[in-house]
C-alpha cells in the first residue's frame, strides 16, 4: 500500500519528510455485490444517451451552477489551484491538545519517517511528546485543504485532521435557547447522579461493533455448514476485503540504516 | 437562521430522563462535483456490471456476499441482514462518566449538539453539573437504523454528543514499534524545545481558513462568467541541509519578530 500523502512537516525553517497512512482499520464487515452465479460486480459509469460504458478519459468533473449547467474543472486546474507549499505541513502554532474541542476532530493518520534519515523525525517526535503540545497547520491532499493537529505518542507522529472554523456550528447558529440559571437542588441531584455512575476509564468493550460481530458469526456458521457458498475464478482481491493496515505501518516504521 | 433538529430523543441517566433535540454540529462546505461525460458535458449514470461478460446485472438480481477466502463468498440475504438491524429506540443511554482525558481524540467521529426539548430546567441543570464535575459521559443510542456510541460533554453551556469509532477500528501508537536509532543530540533537542515554546499559543481555529476552497470557489465563479482565470504552478521546497543550523536560524528569526512586535 502506498502512502496517502508524502510531504514534509516544516517547523521553523527545519523540515521533516513524512509519509501519511490511515490510523484506522476498516472494521465493517463490508459485503460485496455479486452476480447470481457469484461473480463480484464492478461499478461502471455509462452514458444515458448511448447506453455505453465510459472509460476514465471520457469523463470529466463539473460544478453545477444552474440546473443542468456545469462549469468543468480539470485535474490540471485543481492541481494548479493548490497553494505554493502544498507539499508542506507548516506547524505555525503549538497548542495544548486538551483545549481543542471534540467537535473539531475529523480523522486520524500516522506520519511515518519519509526521507533517507529519520533523525529529524525522531527529534521532532520526542520534542512534541515531551511538550504535550499539538502543532497546528494546514496542508493539501487530493484536491482538498486540511487543518491538522500533529501530536506524538510512543515516538510516532500522528496527524488529526480538524474541521475549519466555518465548518463547525455554534449554539447560536443553531438557535439553541439562552441558558437559564438552573435551580441549585437540581444541579446537586445531577452531580450526585454523575458521581455515582463515574468510572476511572473508558472500557473499549463498550465500543464494540455488535452488527459486524453478528454478521461475522453468521458468516462463520454458514461457512462451516457449507451453506450459501459461491466460488469464482475472477481476481477478487484480499480476503475479508481489507488490507491489514498494521503490517503496512510496521513496515513503514521499521528502522532504516 | 435557526437549524432544524434531525432527531428527537431522551437522554437517559439511570431512572432520570431529559428530553432532547439532536442537531448536526457541522456545516458541509465541501465543493461537490458531478461526474460528466466529456463529450456532451452532461450527467452520467452508474450500474453494476459482470466483468466476465461486461453485461449489466439489474438490482433485483444482485446478491450480497462476504469474502471468506480469495474467490470464495458466503451469501447473506436481505432477511438475514434485516435481522441485524438494531431495534428502534428514542433513548440515549448514558452508561458511565469518565475523565475527558480518557478518550483519545482518535475515537471522535461526527459531532452533534443536544438542545432542550421541553424541559429546559433539567437540561441546563445537567449541563451545569456535568461541567462542574469535569466529566464526559459515554452514551449509546439507535438512530435511523444504526447503533451509535458517543461522548457526551458540556461545551460552553450546552451539551455536545460526538459519535465514537468502534473498538478495533482505531490503531493506537502503542501497538506500533517505536522508531529507533542513535541517541539524539542534546543541543538539537533543547533548540527544538525552544522553538516549540516560541510558537506556543491558544487554539484559535479562526486563525486558519480553507484557502484552497476559497480559491476553488473563486475560480469556478470566474469560469462560469466565461473568463479564463490565470493559474500559478505549484512550487515545492527542498529539505534544508543541517538540522542544527536551521533550528538556530529559526529561533533567531522568531525572536527578532517578537522583539519587533514588542517595540
Amino acid at each position: 500500500m502506498r502512502p496517502l500523502w508524502s510531504g514534509t512537516i516544516t517547523f521553523g525553517l527545519a523540515s521533516v519528510p513524512v509519509d501519511m497512512y490511515p490510523a484506522s482499520r476498516s472494521e465493517h464487515a463490508s459485503l460485496r455485490m455479486l452476480s447470481p452465479d457469484g461473480v463480484p460486480l464492478n461499478r461502471r459509469y455509462y452514458s444515458p444517451e448511448t447506453g455505453r460504458d465510459l472509460d476514465d478519459d471520457k469523463m470529466t468533473r463539473g460544478y453545477e451552477i444552474e440546473k443542468g449547467e456545469y462549469v468543468v474543472v480539470t485535474d490540471d486546474e485543481l492541481e494548479k489551484l493548490a497553494p505554493k507549499k502544498s507539499r508542506d505541513i507548516d506547524m505555525r502554532r503549538f497548542v495544548d491538545e486538551k483545549t481543542i474541542p471534540p467537535l473539531y476532530f475529523e480523522r486520524a493518520y500516522f506520519l511515518t519517517p519519509g526521507g533517507e534519515t529519520e533523525k529529524a523525525y525522531r527529534l521532532l517526535a520526542k520534542t512534541m511528546e515531551d511538550s504535550g503540545r499539538a502543532g497546528i497547520g494546514t496542508f493539501v491532499m487530493r484536491g482538498k485543504e486540511y487543518l491538522v493537529a500533529i501530536t506524538a505518542e510512543n515516538g510516532i507522529l500522528r496527524a488529526q485532521t480538524l474541521r475549519f472554523a466555518d465548518e463547525v456550528r455554534s449554539p447560536g447558529d443553531i438557535g439553541l435557547p439562552k441558558e437559564k440559571k438552573p435551580a441549585k437542588p437540581t444541579v446537586a441531584k445531577f452531580k450526585k447522579l454523575i458521581a455515582s455512575r463515574s468510572k476511572k476509564e473508558l472500557s473499549t468493550k463498550e465500543l464494540k461493533d455488535t452488527r459486524t460481530e453478528r454478521i461475522l458469526k453468521l458468516v462463520k456458521s454458514k461457512k462451516s455448514r457449507g451453506k450459501d457458498i459461491v466460488e469464482t475464478d475472477v481476481e477478487t482481491g484480499h480476503a475479508g476485503n481489507v488490507i491489514d493496515i498494521m503490517d503496512v505501518l510496521k513496515k513503514s516504521l521499521a528502522a532504516r540504516r | 437562521m435557526a437549524v432544524r433538529a434531525i432527531w428527537k430523543g431522551k437522554l437517559k441517566l439511570g431512572s432520570t430522563t431529559i428530553p432532547v433535540n439532536l442537531y448536526s454540529a457541522v456545516v458541509d462546505k465541501t465543493v461537490h462535483f458531478h461526474i460528466l461525460e466529456q463529450r456532451t458535458k452532461s450527467r452520467i449514470k452508474q450500474h453494476m456490471v459482470n466483468p466476465e461478460n461486461s453485461e449489466e446485472v439489474p438490482n433485483d438480481e444482485i446478491q450480497k456476499g462476504y469474502q471468506v477466502e480469495p474467490g470464495i463468498f458466503v451469501i447473506l440475504n436481505d432477511d438475514e441482514l434485516k435481522k441485524f438491524e438494531p431495534k428502534p429506540s428514542r433513548e440515549i443511554e448514558v452508561t458511565r462518566f469518565i475523565p475527558p482525558a480518557q478518550i483519545s481524540s482518535q475515537w471522535y467521529d461526527r459531532p452533534y449538539y443536544l438542545g432542550p426539548d421541553g424541559d429546559e430546567k433539567a437540561y441546563f441543570a445537567f449541563v451545569d453539573a456535568l461541567a462542574a464535575q469535569e466529566k464526559q459521559g459515554i452514551a449509546r443510542w439507535v438512530m435511523r437504523g444504526k447503533e451509535y456510541n458517543g461522548a457526551l460533554s458540556a461545551n460552553d453551556g450546552y451539551l455536545t454528543l460526538v459519535t465514537l469509532r468502534h473498538a478495533g477500528e482505531v490503531v493506537s501508537a502503542e501497538e506500533l514499534p517505536k522508531p529507533a536509532g542513535r541517541a539524539l543530540d542534546k543541543k538539537e533537542l533543547s533548540m527544538a524545545k525552544q522553538l516549540v515554546e516560541l510558537l506556543e499559543g491558544e487554539f484559535d481555529p479562526g486563525e486558519f481558513s480553507d484557502e484552497y476552497r476559497e480559491r476553488l470557489v473563486d475560480f469556478i465563479e470566474k469560469k462560469a462568467k466565461g473568463r479564463k482565470p490565470r493559474l500559478h504552478a505549484v512550487q515545492s521546497k527542498r529539505p534544508s541541509p543541517s538540522l542544527e543550523k536551521t533550528l538556530s536560524k529559526s529561533i533567531a528569526t522568531l525572536k527578532k519578530q517578537r522583539e519587533k512586535r514588542a517595540a
